[in-house]
């Protein structure tokens, strides 16, 4: 057998009180895209950052082509061949994309002639980007596009990406696909991190699974079905929520008319939304991010008061109302950021039960706060949804990512709410945790409660929602029956009237 | 009152002189903040280059020397700024308050026994040909080199900010500190280096100050300098030119309201002595404001 691109042996890197990779093996072949696979907590992203010269390892050796491969920092790695597409992307808003490819290359040439060859990339690989436009103004898929074309400007032999899908559409995952083969095809190898075991089986060559920063297990994904390898993940059968019918009863809350301005530059205008809820039901929103989400949870949460008339609830007009006046007519509403939005980082768990839980759980008496009765709230909230913490008086910050979501979702729907919004209920989470969140909420929709869930993530919301709509620059296209949606359909209410650009890939 | 003692030809060049130390503490803490950090000690700093400026100006009796030590002067204390928040990860905002109040309490130790002393006159240099040039050549052309060091330096921080490599780390180090770190900048490592840039600025507008404007040693001869210039970066939305703007406007107000008074004004000294505060502030929020780099004022830890 030939010698593979890079050979990891025995990594081991530790942080206090957690052992992040443990004894880390594994090969990638040259022209090949090696899946790395593994839930949120496995170490996969400690590993990457082993191979990109962020984190020093412990122990362990890499060999890259051969030779002994210890990168110091990233430049090193990237002056050897590697190069990385981050999850969260690490780009800079307010520059052009030709400033932020720049800033990803060693020697970079002049901006003149990056330009030059953006379009030339763009062109080979189908990925269309205007050199000169403000990142900060690009879609989350055009955004990805600045990353990949900023390695792939310096010829990497290895192209690292981390959850590369998690943020867009079906075309443009599509996309996304046909670039990465053509890659393989000239000979790059890939390490793609995911936790989509459907993409993986389509796109990648070979898997190495990772469980609590341990291999756990290597196969070949195109020939191991998506469940087995969800088991090896998570290391015991998976639950997977069940969608029983469900009676749906009146119409509870109706939106008509909305229209709101942009709340800040990258922001966007909602135009014209008209929405209606029953009780009962899961309406499922979906969209690339940046299409209004945010902007639409903030005006159904009361962050941005409409016209009195905009929004009904039972029969009352509640557009003008503030959040905790719609909290005790039971509207809650979970922001997408966990931190600073849905949580305050540094107060406890109590504190941050208090704040939204206030009106209808009581914690109150005269102006004065019942801690008692908070910290019990906050404390069955733990124990409801099963959050990893020592216990209530640990601040939200200290709680893993996955965790704190659950907490902040539990923290809604133990309050009973008759209507519930809640925007990326999983985002970030592992598989496990994320079936108990849409368990909860296929749950409380069950109870006669609506549920509005808007996502990314068009699985999800094709698991729990009995219609769906999806928001495009600002405007939510009408409701469909969720049931026998094809993934086209949905792909292309999801690009509304927007080109999606898929003709280049064949050009 | 007499209007005609106003000369504008002598207003105009003297805005360039008045305009000088503000614009040069500036210009230091805009490439500061570029950088994602916010500095409030500029106060401290420029107070602590003008006492350096002056004393190592009277003992060896070269004012250039003078200026090169107020600069490193300026650049010392800024280093202790930048170690406490870069290194240290103090907040920002309470240890530049700090600096200020320990670079006016410092520079009146140093300076106690040069109260009085009167610093040697800086010879002007007229740019030769341009300096004959009737109107423009004695607004523009006739200045100590001081004047034109300023000018030249908000060119270069343009020139560096706008076209160069290390300019552009250095925007993206105060735009996304985390992004710029994944991709294996030294953030703090820039960042120190702004800092000290910007208190080699600022000490040189200090001892402007003290060796050309007053020109002696007094306690608290800086006088606020330092939080106009604060002031002006922000209005100038975080760019060179503006900034020179800015500086001019409040410098140019400031001689024509020293001026107004002298001509005998028919409004009170108090309303006359706002107009520049005032001015600088109507003109540059009117202009249209500008994004503040991402990360300013966030302390930067790799492991976050």
């Amino acid at each position: 057998m030939n010698t593979p691109l890079l050979r990891l042996e025995g990594l081991t890197k530790a942080y206090p009180g957690v052992v992040a990779n443990k004894d880390v093996s594994f090969d990638i072949q040259p022209g090949e895209i090696h899946a790395l696979l593994g839930e949120n907590g496995a170490g996969k992203s400690t590993l990457v950052k082993t191979i990109y010269g962020l984190v020093k390892p412990d122990a362990g050796q890499m060999y890259l082509q051969g030779a002994s491969f210890e990168p110091a920092e990233p430049r090193a790695a990237r002056a050897a061949g590697v190069a990385m597409v981050f999850q969260h992307f690490s780009l800079f808003d307010a520059m052009n994309v030709a400033e932020n490819i720049a800033l990803g290359m060693e020697n970079p040439p002049p901006q003149r002639e990056i330009a030059a060859r953006v379009r030339l990339v763009s062109d080979q690989y189908g990925l269309p980007l205007d050199p000169t436009r403000i990142v900060g103004e690009l879609s989350a898929g055009e955004r990805q596009r600045v990353e990949i074309i900023r390695c792939l400007l310096q010829d990497p032999k290895l192209l690292i990406m981390d959850e590369p899908t998690s943020v867009l559409t079906p075309q443009e995952v599509a996309i996304l696909f046909e670039t990465l083969r053509r890659l393989r095809d000239a000979g790059t190898a890939i390490l793609y991190i995911s936790h989509k075991l459907e993409e993986i089986r389509a796109l990648c060559d070979a898997a190495t699974v990772l469980r609590l920063g341990q291999v756990v297990g290597t196969c070949d994904p195109r020939a191991t079905s998506a469940r087995e390898m969800a088991e090896l993940m998570v290391g015991s059968s998976l639950h997977v929520p069940l969608k029983a019918a469900r009676a749906q009863g009146e119409v509870i809350m109706t939106l008509q008319g909305l229209s709101a301005k942009a709340p800040h530059r990258f922001g966007t205008a909602l135009r014209d939304i008209d929405l209606t809820v029953r009780r009962g039901e899961i309406l499922g929103i979906g969209g690339v991010a940046g299409n209004g989400q945010d902007e639409l949870v903030a005006a159904l949460s009361g962050e941005i008061r409409t016209r009195r008339n905009t929004l009904m609830m039972q029969g009352e007009s509640i557009g003008h109302l503030g959040p905790n006046a719609r909290r005790r007519m039971g509207l809650l509403a979970a922001p997408e950021e966990r931190m600073g939005h849905a949580a305050a980082p540094d107060m406890t768990l109590t504190e941050n039960a208090l704040l939204t839980a206030v009106a209808r759980q009581d914690l109150t008496r005269r102006g004065f706060v019942r801690w008692g009765k908070a910290r019990d709230y906050a404390s069955a909230v733990i124990k409801a949804f099963d959050v990893r913490t020592p216990g209530p008086a640990n601040t939200a910050r200290s709680l893993s990512g996955g965790n704190l979501q659950k907490f902040v979702i539990g923290r809604e729907i133990m309050q009973n709410p008759v209507v519930f919004v809640v925007n990326q209920p999983t985002w970030g989470v592992d598989a496990s945790a994320a079936a108990a969140i849409r368990q909860a909420l296929l749950d409380l929709a069950d109870k006669g409660a609506a549920v509005i869930c808007i996502s990314q993530d068009l699985d999800e919301l094709m698991e729990i929602s009995d219609r769906f709509a999806a928001l495009n620059g600002g405007r939510l296209s009408a409701p469909r029956p969720a049931q026998g949606l094809s993934v086209e359909q949905i792909g292309l209410m999801l690009g509304g009237a927007h080109d999606m650009e898929v003709a280049h890939v064949d050009a | 009152m007499d209007m005609s003692a106003i000369n504008p030809v002598l207003l105009l060049a003297s805005l360039m002189v008045a305009a000088t130390p503000i614009l040069l503490a500036a210009i230091g803490e805009l490439v500061v903040e570029r950088a994602g950090v916010l500095n409030l000690g500029v106060e401290g700093m420029m107070i602590t280059g003008a006492v350096c400026g002056f004393i190592v100006t009277i003992n060896a009796g070269s004012p250039l020397l003078g200026f090169a030590g107020a600069a490193l002067g300026g650049a010392m204390v800024a280093l202790v700024f930048g170690i406490l928040t870069q290194v240290l990860l103090s907040n920002q905002v309470a240890t530049g308050l700090a600096l200020t109040l320990f670079g006016l309490g410092l520079a009146a130790l140093l300076g106690q026994s040069y109260i009085g002393i009167k610093a040697p006159v800086i010879a002007k240099w007229p740019v030769p040909l341009l300096s004959d040039l009737p109107l423009i050549g004695p607004i523009l052309f006739n200045h100590d080199p001081v004047v034109y060091l300023g000018i030249l330096i908000i060119a270069a921080v343009w020139y560096f900010l706008t076209y160069s490599r290390a300019g552009l780390v250095l925007r993206a180090v105060g735009e996304n500190h985390d992004a710029a770190h994944a991709l294996g900048y030294h953030v703090v490592r820039v960042r120190l280096l702004a800092i000290m840039f910007g208190g080699a600025c600022a000490g040189l507008g200090g001892a402007y100050l003290s060796l050309v404007r007053v020109p002696q040693w007094t306690e608290g001869l800086t006088a606020g300098a330092g939080w106009i210039a604060l002031a002006i970066v922000v209005f100038a939305s975080w760019r060179p030119w503006r900034l020179l703007l800015g500086a001019y406007l409040f410098g140019g107000v400031t001689v024509l309201q020293l001026n107004l008074q002298a001509a005998g004004f028919a409004l009170p000294v108090a309303y006359l002595s706002m107009a520049p505060y005032l001015a600088t502030i109507l003109v540059l929020v009117m202009m249209r404001s500008g994004r503040a780099p991402g990360s300013l004022a966030q302390s930067f830890h790799a492991s976050r």
